[in-house]
């Protein structure tokens, strides 16, 4: 028989077990598809196709569940799609937890920053999409220049899928400019020469977004890549070159003669994205530096009080004297979507062969979408104006990255929130690129 | 039942689910988040011992020194208005209102239960200035004075944040404050008055000693509070114009977390613990002078 204090012993070492066990057990995670954690590749067994989607954008989604029930509901029904959201702010913190504990979803899109899905591939978690694509004899449905963009991010890889295609540049309003009797601008010297004509004729020059930052960053981007050379940024980034080199301190301080002279409008800090596009949408401002992402919106004609036809696109000008051309195409592959190697399996490996072949027709017709997949539908009717667009990207065989692609997060996020500081003249251009070298390094 | 709690083990057995529970959430992440201090990485690249790194990168780095000013001013400033406001307030209820004071109390208490996204995206639109003029705009139009662009300065948005948490927390502290005044007896009060003492006076020589506690304890509610301002930042302003009203909190959120600096947020987080706990200790001090004594 225990005595009393061995009793309470037991009971207090029972307890103490006890509770550490229910701790561990709350602990443990309770998802049923997640995998022992292993990086090496599922193949053979067919789970669901798992997407996490950015809580904000519907369009990858729509597309994914529209094949899921059209061109791929083969593939839906040995691996059913199934669809979850995470807010784009905290998207990367997500994504990185799930990689730590080996849960990466079939399909997802691949950080705010190339940084992050760099950082996943070199730890081995990522689908080699561009030699998948090969060994299913696809590869041809990724389109020559949204290839090219996707190996300038990601150090001459291929593992995204290019959903969006975008090309940047000026969009204007072609009825204000016949009345001021201006020509669409092709130097940077047009474009502030035909700033100021419109600034005097009373017509606010430029639409920009200042609160989010990068439609301002943007063009500074673009004015090195056409003063300096398609290759500029990648010098930084390799460390041949620093922004507050004379040239890269020069396409700052571009930028802010223009926020100077008053062309964005009244503080351009408090203009955010939507308001933005209003501006130039309702006829309020004559320029609009935006992507083709736009294309949805300029082709609404609930939001486009201007008309379609009234919207004429020209690229990012050339700066006299420089090295770059205005041929240069600023581009990007708008949300990249990589694959987790840990869920490639036979049915996530049916779905990709799928994607690659019909996702460019699917996105077209369901949300006007142009990707960086080839169209494989003659059929697909698409408004003048997008069609415009996809006849400049077909043309164009050269593109360059946008101003923050190859710069760390942290970077990213100097030269996006000090933007509006350095149009509205309370930032100073060596100050600002100096700001961005430090995070830089 | 006495000699069940006068046994220690008995005592032991008592405590262990909760203080296990208390570990569990409390304390083990606490000093998780301590030990990440000392190396740096992320859960896609793993983790790299760096030793005093992060602590030493703290000195040196131009953000944290903007954020641990920006922390500071802004605690100091939000404290000493809201307290002061929520004081008056407590007075006027007490000592002008009495019995009435129910109305006033619930309707100046009413921005306390409204949600901060709600409350910010009201001042934004209050004090709007682009595309459109806000309200506060208009109405200094009408006295000829010219817009003011509220965000886009440091020094008025530092003030719009100030005005906003005022307006959203001076009613909790008016209620705290107050629940202290009716704690003061009667008659103390009534023989003061009949000693000549009245006004400024009574509140200066009696009121103030003797709701000195509930006072401390709000200044150390609000200070603590203040020094860990994240949402009303994030919702109103977002730490700008650039970066000069991000305090300590929202730096090592976007450390951690957007740059995947796991080791250096931690040890912004340390600082900025240091700072509560060095505050709080400040005026713990500072309360046990006997203030009833001259």
């Amino acid at each position: 028989m225990l005595q009393r204090g061995s009793k309470t012993r037991v009971i207090a070492g029972v307890s103490i077990v006890a509770a550490g066990a229910l701790a561990l057990a709350a602990c443990s995670s309770s998802d049923d598809n997640a995998t022992d954690g292993s990086s090496s590749s599922t193949a053979g067994k067919s789970g669901s196709f798992t997407y996490l989607s950015f809580a904000e954008n519907t369009a990858i989604k729509g597309t994914l569940e529209s094949l899921s029930s059209d061109a791929c509901k083969d593939e839906n029904a040995s691996s059913p799609l199934k669809v979850t959201t995470q807010p784009q702010a905290s998207f990367d913190q997500q994504i990185q937890l799930l990689a730590g504990q080996g849960a990466l979803p079939s399909i997802f899109p691949a950080g705010n920053s190339p940084d992050v899905a760099k950082s996943l591939d070199k730890a081995g978690n990522l689908v080699q999409i561009g030699d998948e694509l090969k060994a299913l004899g696809k590869q041809d449905d990724i389109i020559p220049a949204a290839k090219s963009t996707i190996e300038k991010l990601y150090d001459g890889k291929d593992y995204v899928l290019p959903t969006e295609f975008n090309v940047e540049g000026f969009w204007y309003n072609k009825e204000i400019f016949t009345k001021a009797g201006l020509e669409a601008p092709t130097t940077w010297d047009d474009l502030v020469k035909d700033a100021d004509a419109l600034k005097a004729s009373g017509i606010q020059p430029f639409a920009a977004d200042g609160k989010d930052g990068w439609p301002l960053s943007r063009l500074v981007g673009n004015y090195i890549y056409r003063s300096l050379g398609a290759d500029a940024l990648q010098a930084v980034a390799d460390g041949t070159a620093k922004l507050t080199d004379s040239g890269y301190v020069e396409a700052a301080q571009k930028v802010a003669d223009l926020g100077k002279a008053g062309y964005f409008g009244k503080s351009v800090g408090s203009i955010d994205y939507t308001t933005a596009m209003n501006q130039f949408l309702t006829g309020k401002a004559a320029m609009y530096y935006m992507g083709s992402w736009a294309l949805s919106n300029f082709n609404d004609p609930k939001q486009n009080v201007i008309g379609a036809d009234n919207i004429g696109f020209v690229p990012f000008p050339a700066v006299t004297g420089g090295k770059g051309s205005a041929d240069e195409l600023a581009a990007n592959v708008g949300v990249p979507l990589a694959m987790a190697k840990s869920k490639f399996d036979d049915g996530a490996k049916a779905w990709l062969g799928c994607i690659a072949d019909n996702y460019g027709a699917a996105a077209l017709n369901t949300g006007g979408v142009i990707t960086g997949f080839k169209v494989n539908d003659d059929s697909t009717d698409v408004p003048a104006l997008t069609k415009s667009v996809q006849d400049t990207i077909a043309h164009t065989s050269n593109t360059v990255l946008w101003f923050e692609a190859l710069f760390s997060p942290k970077a990213t996020t100097t030269s996006q929130t000090n933007a509006a500081l350095l149009a509205t003249g309370q930032l100073s251009p060596s100050d600002y690129m100096s700001k961005i070298q430090a995070d830089l390094g | 039942m006495k000699s069940v709690l006068g046994d220690r083990r008995a005592i032991f057995l008592l405590l262990a689910p909760a203080l296990t529970v208390y570990s569990l959430i409390i304390l083990i992440p606490v000093f998780w988040s301590l030990g990440y201090t000392v190396f740096e990485g992320n859960a896609i690249n793993g983790f790299s011992f760096v030793g005093l790194d992060n602590i030493k990168q703290l000195f040196s780095d131009p953000d944290v020194h903007q954020a641990l000013w920006f922390t500071v001013r802004f605690a100091l400033v939000l404290t000493a208005v809201q307290v002061a406001l929520g004081y008056l307030l407590a007075l006027l209820y007490v000592f002008v209102l009495r019995k009435a004071s129910n109305l006033i109390r619930t309707l100046v208490f009413f921005p306390v239960v409204l949600p901060t996204v709600a409350v910010s995206l009201l001042f934004q639109q209050l004090f709007e200035y682009a595309p459109r003029n806000g309200p506060v705009n208009s109405i200094l139009n009408v006295f000829g004075i010219p817009s003011v662009d509220w965000f886009g300065t440091s020094t008025s948005s530092f003030w719009v944040l100030i005005l906003m948490e005022t307006w959203r927390s001076m009613g909790f502290y008016a209620v705290l404050l107050y629940a202290g005044l009716v704690d003061i007896p009667e008659e103390v009060l009534e023989s003061s008055r009949l000693d000549g003492a009245s006004g400024l006076r009574l509140v200066r020589h009696i009121v103030i000693p003797l709701s000195m506690p509930v006072l401390l304890s709000s200044i150390i509610f609000s200070i603590n509070g203040t020094l860990k301002i994240f949402d009303s930042v994030i919702a109103l302003t977002n730490g700008g114009p650039g970066t000069s009203t991000t305090p300590l909190t929202v730096l090592m959120f976007q450390t951690s977390f957007g740059y995947g600096e796991y080791g250096y947020g931690s040890a912004i987080a340390l600082l900025l613990t240091m700072l509560c706990l060095i505050v709080t200790i400040f005026i713990f001090r500072s309360s046990r002078r006997d203030l009833t004594k001259a």
